[in-house]
């Protein structure tokens, strides 16, 4: 396939989805289809059936829509170009509008808003196309300008340019890391070697965050247009992207944009009949938080146990088998398409000095409107969380919001009109991270949720550095000491001089960060620390504390906090 | 359901043996015997067999002329991988963050309590395994949990505990919890 074949096939699939009466646009992601997305559709299929109605319309089982929480959600698309998208809905209701439909007859279900802040204050740049294409169908890609990024580039430009291109755009690693993705691309395409890797980090591990999922199970093929330009850009081959092994659908939607791709020669040898090749090669984890560092993922990638190395020598001196290797969030990726197609100045035209662009959030806890949402960078939390977020569920009051997973913290009220941006987050002792954001109201207990967090952390501690396996057991044993409430002032102080220390001396990042929801809970919740260890009461109502714990004597006190397992 | 791997029982002949490591050889010659791929021949025998046994351990660090310790040391190290035949019913509680903040603990120490079963273990029938895992991505369902890989969604402890006995009833399994 050449370049204006791809232009045709687009005109074409474009064509052929404008002839149709109504498209039924069904969201199929995980959340959805929990809540019977699956039963709809087979509804509707034999319906359609039933009446022969396959050629006027056609049903489209998309990835997610966003609003998660008001699933099964279902658009229809009118040939006109109206759009109406219901929440909610049930076999019946599906039934009943997809007649009503067909009759041309008004729909009697109201439809969700447009005007809807959910909606409106979103700008979608790597969210364009889920929840509109069906992944499994490259044409459906195809037709919403894919792969043409790819064209562009190994026809039209030089890798000098792509890569000038991507640091004008100010384009920052999405993985939560924020290093200028340009800058990484220009000192992998200076290295010189034999050969050169490209890998998409596609192992999301922070619990509460499914931005990558989304993307991976959605819109698949971007990801790989985002990989191929990323390979003619740098001087590489051969691409690898490691998929989370929790998400076996990205993983197998994956698989399958792959083989469309090579069979399209949209990847493979001479791609779009340029000298360019470049295959990308599946890679699947097992299970081990760990592996999103960076390190870690190309030990893991190359068959061993997912620990991390020191760096220095980079990833991009010395990555897979010692080779120069560039590698990127799935998320990052997404963003190189757009940014080719519509303009460096374009994108840079969004978001802060320092942050440009958007970021995809994972929108959860105790909120109204819970789902997948995607902002220009520089937007306030205040506004994700009230108005896009629809504020606090169950009137409940707001506490805290957690960004950046384990990595990250807490951000209190007081601080919920910082703009997001790297370093702003960073100043409050929490970071931008993948883009988990979990909200909490009065119900949540911050030392707690702190131990929740070292709780995790210490489970997922490769092991290899001692500060972070031996560091995070013993300010899990303070925090739960907190927590049940027979902990003194003494150990307080212990646990802040403890997290300073694995912050110092840990081997990665996953021993670097686990200390801050501890540090951030201090700094902004600190009478709540104070009131489980003074006042032996947990304000907040959650933790069990022993009242008695006061009069057991300090030996006895002292016990659990070694145990033959620990050692 | 257990499936048979020819070890605990009394291995008949070597000819035996080796036709049940069919599929291991198939999924060694599809990545060329290639020792960095190790992982994805793991992810097959997972997938075959149910879980990990030590002759397939051994007979993957002879093929792929690892040492034992090395392949061993990739097996236990990943989450994903057990050496322990799986039970006949898997429940997988979600401990994520928007799970936990909505109850997520209490729901598994109702089940632990209901089902007198320690999370990570399986029941002395190996009829019912309980695990836990740190998100499964569809946080606006929390708090939830998986039973075979079937959802269930927005749980409080006692409907957590009635999905599990549904499916356990529905196998005709002994101890539904019921007693307790």
């Amino acid at each position: 396939m050449n370049p204006v074949e791809l232009q045709a096939r687009a005109e074409q699939e474009r064509m052929r989805q404008q002839q149709l009466r109504l498209r039924l646009l069904l969201c199929c992601s995980p959340p959805c289809l929990a809540v019977g997305a699956e039963t709809i559709r087979q509804t509707l299929t034999e319906l359609i059936a039933k009446r022969q109605l396959a050629a006027e319309l056609e049903i489209v089982a998309t990835g997610c829509m966003g609003p998660c929480s008001r699933g099964p959600l279902l658009r229809i698309q009118y040939q006109n170009g109206s759009l109406k998208t219901y929440e909610q809905v049930t076999p019946e209701l599906a039934t009943e509008l997809l007649l009503q439909a067909v009759a041309n007859r008004p729909t009697t279900h109201p439809p969700l808003s447009t005007e809807l802040p959910f909606f409106s204050r979103q700008t979608q740049i790597v969210l364009q196309n889920t929840g509109w294409i069906d992944p499994e169908n490259i044409l459906h890609g195809i037709a919403r300008n894919g792969y043409a990024a790819l064209a562009r580039v190994v026809h039209e430009m030089t890798p000098e340019e792509v890569c000038t291109a991507i640091k004008a755009s100010g384009l920052r690693g999405r993985g939560g890391g924020g290093y200028p993705t340009g800058v990484k691309w220009n000192l992998v395409r200076k290295a010189s070697a034999e050969r050169k890797f490209v890998v998409a980090n596609g192992d999301e591990g922070d619990p509460g965050a499914y931005m990558d999922r989304t993307l991976m199970e959605a819109d698949p093929h971007r990801i790989l247009e985002g990989m191929a330009i990323a390979g003619f850009a740098v001087g590489a081959e051969q691409g690898y992207i490691y998929v989370r092994g929790e998400y076996p659908l990205a993983a197998a939607r994956l698989d399958r944009a792959i083989q469309d791709a090579e069979r399209l020669g949209l990847l493979g040898s001479r791609i779009l009949n340029s000298s360019f090749n470049f295959r990308i090669d599946l890679r699947v984890g097992a299970g081990a938080f760990v592996c999103g560092e960076e390190t870690a993922l190309m030990t893991s990638i190359m068959g061993r146990r997912g620990q991390p190395v020191p760096r220095p020598p980079y990833p991009a001196q010395s990555g897979l088998w010692g080779y120069p290797t560039l590698l990127n969030n799935v998320e990052t990726l997404a963003n190189i398409a757009p940014i080719i197609r519509q303009g460096a100045a374009w994108f840079a035209g969004f978001g802060t000095e320092h942050s440009k662009g958007t970021k995809v959030f994972a929108l959860c806890g105790e909120l109204v409107n819970e789902g997948l949402i995607e902002v220009p960078m520089g937007i306030s939390l205040r506004e994700i969380i009230f108005e896009i977020g629809g504020g606090i569920s169950g009137g409940g009051r707001f506490k805290a919001v957690q960004t950046g997973g384990p990595s990250g913290g807490c951000i209190p009220e007081e601080h919920l009109d910082t703009p997001v941006d790297y370093e702003r987050l960073k100043e409050l002792g929490s970071i931008m991270g993948s883009g988990g954001l979990i909200v909490m109201s009065r119900k949540s207990c911050m030392p707690d949720i702190a131990r929740f967090f070292i709780d995790f952390c210490r489970e997922e501690s490769c092991g290899k550095c001692v500060p972070c396996r031996v560091g995070l057991v013993e300010m899990y044993q303070l925090l739960e000491r907190i927590t049940s409430g027979s902990a003194t002032l003494d150990d307080l102080e212990k646990l802040e001089q403890l997290c300073r220390l694995v912050q110092d001396t840990s081997l990665c990042g996953l021993g670097i960060a686990a200390p801050n929801p501890v540090l951030s809970t201090l700094r902004y919740f600190r009478e709540e620390y104070l009131a489980h260890i003074r006042d032996h009461c947990c304000p907040a109502g959650s933790c069990r504390l022993d009242r008695h714990a006061l009069l057991v004597p300090p030996e006895a006190a002292a016990q659990p906090a070694l145990s033959r397992e620990d050692c | 359901m257990r499936v048979d791997t020819g070890v605990s029982d009394k291995i008949a002949t070597a000819s035996d043996l080796l036709d049940k490591l069919q599929p291991i050889d198939e999924a060694l010659r599809k990545c060329r015997y290639q020792q960095d791929a190790l992982i994805e021949v793991l992810h097959t025998v997972e997938k075959t067999y149910g879980f990990l046994d030590e002759v397939h351990l051994d007979y993957l660090s002879l093929q792929l002329k690892l040492p034992p310790s090395l392949v061993y040391g990739v097996a236990t190290f990943y989450n994903f991988f057990t050496l322990d035949p799986r039970a006949e019913h898997t429940c997988v509680v979600c401990l994520g963050t928007a799970c936990y903040i909505k109850n997520a603990a209490e729901i598994l120490t109702q089940i632990e309590k209901i089902f007198s079963l320690e999370c990570g273990n399986t029941t002395a029938d190996g009829k019912f395994r309980l695990l836990t895992t740190r998100c499964f991505g569809s946080c606006s369902l929390a708090p939830m949990l998986t039973m075979d890989n079937e959802v269930s969604i927005k749980l409080t402890p006692e409907a957590a505990v009635a999905a599990i006995r549904k499916k356990l009833a529905h196998s005709g399994a002994t101890d539904t919890g019921e007693g307790t």
